[in-house]
């Protein structure tokens, strides 16, 4: 069930993405809804993070185009941001938690120019956001796995973009930060911006995204919560792993979410 | 005299490298560096042989132009034949090295430049090659003003583009997504480096190159935990190593390079015995809990 977005602010057609000449996705053809909190699911391999990576032209796609606010990546990427996946970087790299919030600004203010206060304040301001400001001068090889995630969520904040993209950010978090996340997330629903997120939990997945993307390398549904989070699409999305399914999908019908152990 | 200019010139390839070093090493490429030191060799030669004479420029761009093929090789045998990026490192500038090997020993009648200059430098020469105005005005070393041209325009590439630098080495993926070319910060880091092996080449030689582009900076970052102060740590340590190594090879009345990169290796040895943060005899008393 592949269900169409009015006004889209991510458009995406008969995308294929190839690594090492073996397709990983396969023409996925789909349109996301601006100022909304959607989820891209599927299980390990099903190509959720290509997805992400390719609608930001990351990484060379073998077929098919994205288009992002009606427009080519290139004209628009100062209004997008990207939390990239915590592991992708290292860190015990030399550098501050302010120094990588800051960076957040450097798309906007272009070679030669140094950080203003303007930046600085902005910087600061979504560290208060994800409540890390007395963390500031803090080296990122001391921080925890969830709060190395708040920093990346907080430089992706302060860059004030209209569309994010979010790669597995609850992955490996605390219970308590990933309260906070989804509560920031939704606050920015709420201020008009649109969050594309990467999620694995299905358990979580309902109560937490208004649109909702299911991919096992083909596109196997997208369209609002409520209408895909349904246990045959379920099980076409995660094919044999029916006990596990079973399961969800009654949890799914009797809309009980039970709060899930803390990590 | 002599003293002082060959100190001048230890410290201001030190500053080079050691600057360029710590973006290397924290890329985990400092190996590329070696690389690039042997593989321009072939550009050199090649340059001479066009141009006929030693002048600094063409070779600087003969050097430079083969370090950038150097970089873009290796990068296009790690992704596109799927070969790991050491041995692609191993294979491209062994190779070239190679090649500027046979090219000089085929030509080796026209070519004023050996193996041995090119591999361990000599720099207890640079007082004798003096540039001379037709006035006979003596400026000095002839390399000295090369290579603070150079040091000159490393410290404004890493000026102007320290953000962007500091951004790539980090996190390249996220850079990309904001509209930072990562291709172009990698070439221009690679240019960068392939200018400086060869401002430094024919005086100190690739062996103390190569020392001084991963010794210093691996220091610093065994010292501090932040990266401004890193790249000033590493400069400051390359310097003193100019200055002990050239006083250590009075003394012994041996190798002047030779003895520079004994001491960068002294001043390393040291700051993994001792660093206040990482050091192994004194971290453990240091270590504080994790917050969570």
């Amino acid at each position: 069930m592949i269900l169409q977005a009015e006004n889209p602010i991510v458009e995406v057609h008969d995308l294929t993405v190839s690594y090492d000449r073996k397709p990983v996705l396969w023409g996925v053809d789909l349109t996301l809804p601006a100022g909304a909190l959607v989820g891209v699911i599927g299980p390990n391999g099903a190509g959720k993070s290509t997805l992400v990576k390719a609608m930001m032209d990351l990484l060379p796609s073998g077929s098919g185009y994205v288009r992002l606010f009606d427009k080519s990546i290139n004209e628009v990427r100062k209004r997008i941001s990207y939390v990239p996946q915590r592991e992708s970087v290292d860190w015990d790299f030399p550098a501050s938690v302010f120094d990588v919030v800051l960076m957040g600004r450097y798309g906007k203010m272009g070679l030669f120019n140094r950080p203003r206060k303007a930046d600085k304040d902005a910087a600061m301001e979504a560290l208060e956001k994800v409540g890390m400001q007395s963390y500031a001068d803090r080296q990122i090889s001391q921080l925890s796995g969830g709060q190395q995630q708040r920093v990346f969520l907080a430089r992706a904040l302060a860059q004030n973009a209209d569309l994010y993209f979010m790669d597995e950010p609850f992955a490996g978090v605390d219970i308590a930060t990933e309260t906070a996340i989804i509560e920031l997330l939704r606050t920015m629903r709420d201020q008009g911006k649109t969050v594309i997120v990467v999620h694995h939990d299905l358990q979580s997945a309902a109560d937490y995204f208004d649109w909702v993307v299911l991919l096992n390398m083909r596109l196997v549904a997208s369209g609002p919560t409520e209408k895909v989070l349904t246990q045959q699409l379920l099980e076409q999305t995660y094919g044999g792993k029916l006990t596990v399914l079973s399961k969800v999908g009654e949890l799914l019908r009797k809309q009980e979410f039970p709060s899930r152990e803390k990590r | 005299m002599n003293a002082f200019w060959i100190i001048l010139t230890g410290s201001l390839v030190a500053t080079c490298c050691s600057l360029l070093g710590c973006y290397l090493i924290l890329r985990r490429m400092a190996m590329v560096g070696d690389a690039i030191s042997h593989a321009v060799l072939p550009g050199i030669v090649i340059a001479f042989l066009l141009t006929g004479s030693r002048d600094s420029v063409p070779m600087l761009i003969g050097a430079g132009l083969l370090g950038v093929l150097t970089t873009f090789l290796i990068e296009f045998f790690h992704r596109y034949a799927r070969v790991q990026s050491d041995a692609a490192i191993g294979v491209t500038f062994t190779w070239l090295f190679a090649i500027g090997i046979i090219l000089i020993s085929v030509f080796a009648g026209q070519v004023d430049l050996d193996q041995d200059c090119v591999l361990y430098g000599e720099i207890a020469y640079v007082p004798l090659d003096l540039w001379i105005t037709e006035s006979g005005l003596s400026l000095g070393p002839r390399t000295v003003w090369t290579i603070g041209a150079v040091t000159i325009l490393i410290i404004l590439f890493i000026v102007v583009g320290y953000k962007e630098l500091f951004l790539t080495a980090f996190d390249p993926g996220y850079a990309a997504a904001i509209g930072v070319s990562t291709t172009l910060w990698y070439y221009l880091l690679m240019t960068a480096v392939s200018l400086t092996t060869v401002a430094s080449f024919e005086s100190v030689g690739a062996i103390l190159v190569v020392a001084l582009l991963v010794a210093p900076p691996a220091t610093a970052y065994l010292l501090t935990d932040k990266f401004k102060t890193m790249l000033v740590l590493s400069v400051l340590l390359g310097i003193v190593a100019s200055f002990a190594g050239y006083y250590l090879a009075v003394w012994l009345d041996g190798s002047i390079a030779g003895a520079i990169a004994t001491i960068t290796g002294i001043e390393f040895m040291l700051a993994f015995l001792f660093s206040p943060s990482k050091g192994i005899l004194i971290r453990k008393k240091l270590l504080h809990p994790v917050q969570h």
